[in-house]
């Protein structure tokens, strides 16, 4: 039925309207990622990003347009929501991990009770995991004894655990003290090595150029411009993304 | 309504802990003991009837003596017995309600939450006379008569405002889980029930226990209520040997004090046990 192949977009957004009541938070936004792709979503509080990406795995919802991952349409009362986030993985900014789980049972817990899978085969890819962010040794502690970063990393892994295939990331190093942001970004940028998809909304302008293949900046609702990271810091036209530029860098 | 931007909320020690309060806990360490000394020395200065002169206090005393096995073993246990199964109970259907008054749907919601704000403002004393004296006393099949105590109907009795006050300490502790949880575990594709079991009531427990037994000792400390209903627990055998002791004014003071003290001994350690667990779990989140 699901006739996507990984030449079309894999997260496809197309004219997205979102409101808080009476409050319109996103008035008509549209870009597509490709597999493989880094997109950096920047611009000012208030502006929507957020919003933008958690209704990408449906935890908010959309009042119209059309958000498509891996072709499938997310806009859909009918819509499988599980399904969906087997396949997109998600960090937040308050790392949220389980406080009454140990590091390495947070990252099992879901393969395991979601997906049914064999626990002596999770608990070794939770500890290959567990290397990947780089923080062997720590597989026992518990979310309260880690300092945000290594809370952040545990949580990173939580969500690679599951194999998605789109990740989103919502301001997760806003938290953080600049010492730790860094061991959270490299963690991100070998992910992004790997050839994950990856979405994040950040305010880290130098990382952003960096890792990143393509970055919007919104405002007020609307994507304002776009481009490559080699032009769109140094060629930005529209006066609201120079005004923003120039206060941050 | 759940998400009230929390974060912009000052930090104040124990926030996740106004499940609902324990102060009660502390009014009985922190004061309970200065009034049970205000009450003795309110009674010794009690003016007693000049008639019956030659009753002295240390006759009193000494026909106290005499009862306190009694009013211990058949009085005060049964105290026990009634506030420990009234516990039992009310926490078993308080944790069925509490947990219905955080239902998806609404009907459920509604009605457990009318149900919990029921029990939780009627008085006990009404309460209790009303499931006393409209409860059948006994029970007729076709060959026998089985006869209700009365301490039964008053265990039922207890046991339904214990019922809503533990309902609203199980949905309390549960709102008292941040938002982010749910959500961590939805982008996780844990269903709503999965969600529930495994991420969200387990970091409950912890919060219900101090105002659970801070009910605990609100409980045991009302079970007297039942003597005027004429259960024969600790005061009603007290008033009984009072007046088998020809109703002397001066046995007032040693067989009230009696039950005054055994009650604050029985319950002062209840207490400060529920504040320290108060205390321990606040350090750990």
């Amino acid at each position: 039925m699901n006739t996507w192949t990984e030449k079309e977009p894999i997260l496809s957004i197309k004219d997205v309207h979102k409101s808080f009541g009476e409050l319109e938070v996103l008035k008509g936004v549209t870009f597509d990622v490709m597999k493989g792709e880094v997109i950096c979503i920047i611009g000012p509080s208030g502006s929507g990003k957020s919003t933008l990406i958690r209704c990408v795995n449906a935890l908010n919802d959309i009042q119209s347009g059309s958000i498509k991952v891996e072709g499938v349409e997310v806009n859909d009362p009918k819509l499988d929501k599980l399904a969906l986030r087997r396949k997109v993985g998600m960090v937040f900014q308050q790392y949220n991990l389980f406080p009454h789980k140990t590091a390495i049972q947070n990252i099992m817990m879901a393969p395991i009770q979601v997906l049914n899978q064999d626990p002596k085969e999770v608990e070794e890819r939770a500890h290959s995991l567990i290397k990947k962010v780089r923080l062997e040794g720590k597989e026992n502690s518990f979310p309260g004894e880690l300092s945000g970063g290594q809370q952040q990393r545990i949580a990173i892994a939580r969500s690679l655990a599951m194999e998605p295939n789109i990740m989103l990331f919502d301001e997760i190093t806003a938290a953080l003290d600049p010492e730790t942001v860094k061991e959270v970004l490299v963690t991100i940028k070998d992910l992004a090595q790997d050839g994950m998809t990856c979405c994040l909304v950040t305010h880290e302008m130098g990382f952003a150029k960096e890792i990143a293949d393509h970055i919007y900046f919104t405002d007020r609702g609307i994507i304002v411009e776009h481009g490559p990271p080699k032009t769109f810091f140094t060629e930005a036209k529209d006066p609201r993304t120079k005004e923003f530029l120039s206060q941050i860098l | 309504m759940r998400n009230k931007l929390s974060i912009l909320y000052p930090y104040k020690k124990g926030f996740y802990h106004t499940v609902d309060n324990t102060r009660f806990s502390y009014w009985l360490v922190n004061s309970g003991y200065k009034w049970c000394v205000a009450f003795l020395i309110l009674a010794m200065l009690y003016p007693v009837n000049a008639v019956a002169s030659n009753y002295t206090y240390t006759m009193a005393f000494q026909a106290f003596l005499k009862w306190v096995p009694l009013l211990v073993k058949s009085g005060f246990v049964l105290n026990i017995i009634i506030s420990f199964l009234a516990m039992m109970i009310g926490t078993a259907m308080g944790v069925i309600l509490g947990l219905a008054q955080v239902s998806q749907y609404k009907i459920v919601r509604i009605f457990a939450g009318s149900i919990t704000q029921l029990f939780r403002n009627i008085p006990w004393l009404v309460l209790l006379f009303i499931i006393m004296l409209t409860f059948p006393f006994e029970i007729e099949t076709a060959d026998k008569i089985y006869k209700i105590p009365d301490w039964t109907k008053a265990v039922f009795g207890f046991s339904l405002p214990v019922m809503a006050n533990i309902s609203e300490i199980v949905r309390g502790a549960i709102k008292s889980v941040p938002l982010g949880q749910w959500e961590a575990a939805e982008s996780l594709a844990f269903s709503r029930q999965k969600t529930f079991w495994q991420i969200i009531l387990p970091q409950c427990y912890k919060r219900m226990i101090p105002p659970w037994m801070n009910w605990y000792a609100i409980l045991s400390m009302a079970t007297p209520l039942v003597s005027l209903l004429g259960v024969e627990e600790i005061i009603t055998l007290s008033r009984q040997a009072m007046e088998a002791e020809n109703n002397n004014p001066e046995l007032l003071i040693p067989f009230y004090s009696f039950a005054l003290f055994i009650f604050f001994i029985y319950c002062y350690p209840i207490a400060r046990w529920t504040i320290a667990l108060e205390k321990r779990y606040a350090v750990k989140l």
